[in-house]
């Protein structure tokens, strides 16, 4: 009797902390256990990166958000950062037997065996705002997301407007996205295609900052150390500019002006940032894709054919724009 | 020149200097200390200021691990107290006034007492191996972190706050401060008192240090509410560095580089002898490491590469087994294990 007891305990904390473990979720673990293909409510499981930055909470609400308002029964899922978390999830989703599988990938590469699983069980795979790295098309329905290259290359556009006709050697130092992932590997390929047209952009110094304000001001701090003369700042995300702005002040430098920054996003501490000086220009990388993803979802789930890429629409800010845009900024 | 050899902080101090002359070669201003609004600044300082949560986690590691335990549960630890802390200072009218903020920072450190004491009452009077016991901690801790952010991140503007992690007293960084007075407080406790020896006892067999009269029930449970609240104060420097609070990332895999450190220092995972000293110092290669990587440029994708190697050669170096085998003729004298 005791010993049963004591396994129901057990059982019942591991319960505890496997639902604790998900985070803001909101109706993960509970209600409808047992839904699968056979109710006509679609059943969506989403995998989501993590809560790494401002942008991804963004996100994650979105989805949500537009779940729930189109009537869509959400298995939501917080991978933490860990592609390993993100894997477990999705064979969890194909043995509940969902109707779709979304996720955002932790990192582009090591996707084919679970993915093939999932295409095995039918269940169609959409991916949202990070691709995969595979050369089998068929494993996923479609991509909806942001076009990171696209974004490198806007904010290499300005830097080479910003010193247009100026011939001195502009020293750029560079925050990395988490090394792997698809952000990280695109923003950093579309900027140096941009700037190597001219020799005078030297990218001195790139490491990885881990999307978070943490690293990002950790990593500036070496670099303000170790480089000698740095003119302009490439941060791959608004958070690690935003931690790199509080090590260029700790220096004694104004963050803005004695160092240009650049990054992507758009939150809205960013954008704050922005339109006090301390950031010169933001590319934006629109978080709110969740109405989008839902449609093409309820297209997925009916069969009809979908493209093979969606895009997310966006632009980008200058402190006078992020001015006008910041009082209706919802993230 | 043997004894300097011999003593067993000799490997870590030499890979230590090794790592710092390094970076002199790619940065020859890396020594160099200069005062910035009425601040140090420098890379030395920078390591200093940054190891200051790993050298706390460390610590508590240390003396957990001496009594032949560990504790998983410290990142996780650290999360929940920098979350508690932004959650608490962003509900206060005035987030500037020191006094509200001192109590938020109490009631966050206590709230580590607690969990300190979860995991003592797990291994000391439920008998759960430490592994286990901490293990529940260090993923339902995340997750507790994660219901008090809500998942998100939480910024907070308080100047009182903020001096914990990136201000300075008397142009010296808090942080480190901190860090010393911990260090400090653990040397007196475990080196000016009988509790070192109980520690060493109850490591060495818990039943013969009962049997001796020891309470090691008691001790077993104080190593772990050390460790919780020496966590505790590093998540609130994790998170006052920043003005925010990141669940996800605060503290994450620092109890592996805490277990690292307390081994790069010569204290045996298999509970007994410590060294107070020998964490310190791992724990500040462990950061100038992270340091090094990134002042020298090793390329991102090979930075955790490049920090496994140094870490490999470091202990083959403290092993004295490896060291006869390898250096043959000065090795003859008998192989001894360090302790």
């Amino acid at each position: 009797m005791l010993k049963r007891l004591s396994i129901a305990v057990a059982g019942g904390l591991l319960l505890a902390s496997a639902v604790a473990g998900c985070g803001g979720d909101s109706d993960a673990g509970s209600g409808s256990g047992s839904s699968g293909g056979g109710d006509d409510k679609i059943t969506l499981g989403f995998s989501q990166v993590g809560a790494e930055s401002g942008w991804r909470t963004a996100n994650t609400k979105s989805i949500q958000e537009s779940a729930a308002s189109s009537g869509i029964d959400l298995k939501f899922s917080d991978a933490q950062g860990k592609q390993e978390n993100q894997i477990k999830a999705i064979r969890n989703f194909i043995t509940q037997r969902v109707d779709v599988i979304a996720f955002s990938p932790v990192v582009e590469s090591g996707w084919g065996t679970v993915l093939k699983e999932a295409k095995d069980a039918n269940i169609p795979v959409i991916l949202t705002d990070r691709a995969i790295d595979d050369p089998d098309t068929t494993l996923y329905k479609t991509f909806i997301g942001s076009d990171f290259v696209e974004e490198g290359k806007k904010a290499g556009e300005w830097l080479v407007k910003e010193y247009e006709g100026k011939s001195d050697t502009v020293n750029i130092v560079e925050l990395q996205g988490s090394p792997g992932a698809a952000p990280a590997n695109d923003r950093k390929s579309g900027f140096a295609d941009v700037i190597k047209s001219e020799p005078k952009f030297k990218v001195v110094a790139s490491q990885t900052g881990q999307f978070t304000r943490t690293d990002g001001k950790a990593v500036m701090e070496t670099f303000l150390k170790s480089q000698p003369d740095i003119d302009v700042l490439y941060a791959h995300n608004d958070d690690m500019g935003l931690g790199a702005i509080e090590a260029i002040e700790a220096a004694g430098k104004k963050p803005g002006t004695d160092i240009k920054i650049i990054t992507v996003d758009a939150v809205k501490d960013g954008m704050t940032a922005l339109a006090d000086g301390k950031i010169n220009f933001i590319v934006e990388c629109s978080p709110l894709l969740g109405p989008q993803l839902m449609d093409l979802v309820k297209k997925a789930k009916a069969g009809e054919t979908i493209p093979q890429r969606v895009l997310t629409e966006e632009t980008t800010f200058t402190p006078e724009q992020a001015k006008e845009a910041l009082p209706s900024r919802k993230y | 020149m043997t004894t300097l050899l011999r003593h067993r902080l000799f490997w870590p101090a030499a890979v230590l200097v090794v790592l710092l002359a390094s970076n002199l070669i790619f940065s020859n201003n890396f020594f160099t200390i200069t005062l910035q609004d009425g601040h140090l600044y420098g890379s030395l300082i920078d390591i200093l200021r940054r190891s200051a949560p790993l050298v706390l986690v460390a610590l508590g590691m240390t003396l957990v691990i001496a009594t032949g335990g560990i504790d998983l549960s410290v990142g996780s630890v650290m999360a929940i107290s920098g979350a508690l802390a932004c959650l608490l200072i962003g509900d206060l009218s005035n987030p500037d006034a020191v006094g509200p903020v001192l109590l938020v920072v109490g009631a966050a450190i206590a709230l580590c007492l607690v969990f300190g004491l979860w995991n003592g009452f797990l291994v000391a009077v439920l008998g759960i191996q430490p592994i286990i016991a901490t293990l529940i901690l260090m993923v339902a801790g995340r997750g507790v972190a994660q219901l008090i952010t809500g998942g998100q991140i939480l910024n907070v503007r308080s100047e009182p706050y903020r001096v914990i992690g990136a201000g300075y007293f008397l142009a010296v960084p808090v942080s480190f401060l901190i860090a010393a007075a911990a260090v400090a407080l653990t040397v007196a406790l475990t080196r000016r008192t009988a509790l070192g020896l109980l520690l060493e006892s109850v490591g060495g067999s818990p039943t013969a240090s009962r049997l001796a009269g020891i309470r090691s029930r008691r001790i077993t449970i104080m190593v772990y509410v050390f460790a919780a609240a020496f966590a505790g104060v590093a998540g609130l420097i994790y998170s006052s560095d920043v003005s925010s609070a990141d669940s996800n990332a605060a503290g994450n895999l620092i109890e592996l580089n805490a277990i690292l450190a307390v081994v790069l220092g010569g204290t045996a995972l298999t509970g007994g002898r410590f060294s107070i000293a020998g964490s310190v110092l791992g724990a500040v290669i462990i950061t100038t490491l992270d340091i090094t990587a990134v002042s020298v440029g090793v390329p991102v994708e090979t930075t955790l590469l490049f920090k496994a190697v140094v870490v490999i050669v470091l202990c083959l170096a403290q092993s004295a087994t490896f060291r006869a085998k390898v250096f043959g003729r000065f090795g003859t004298r008998r192989a001894e294990v360090p302790a």
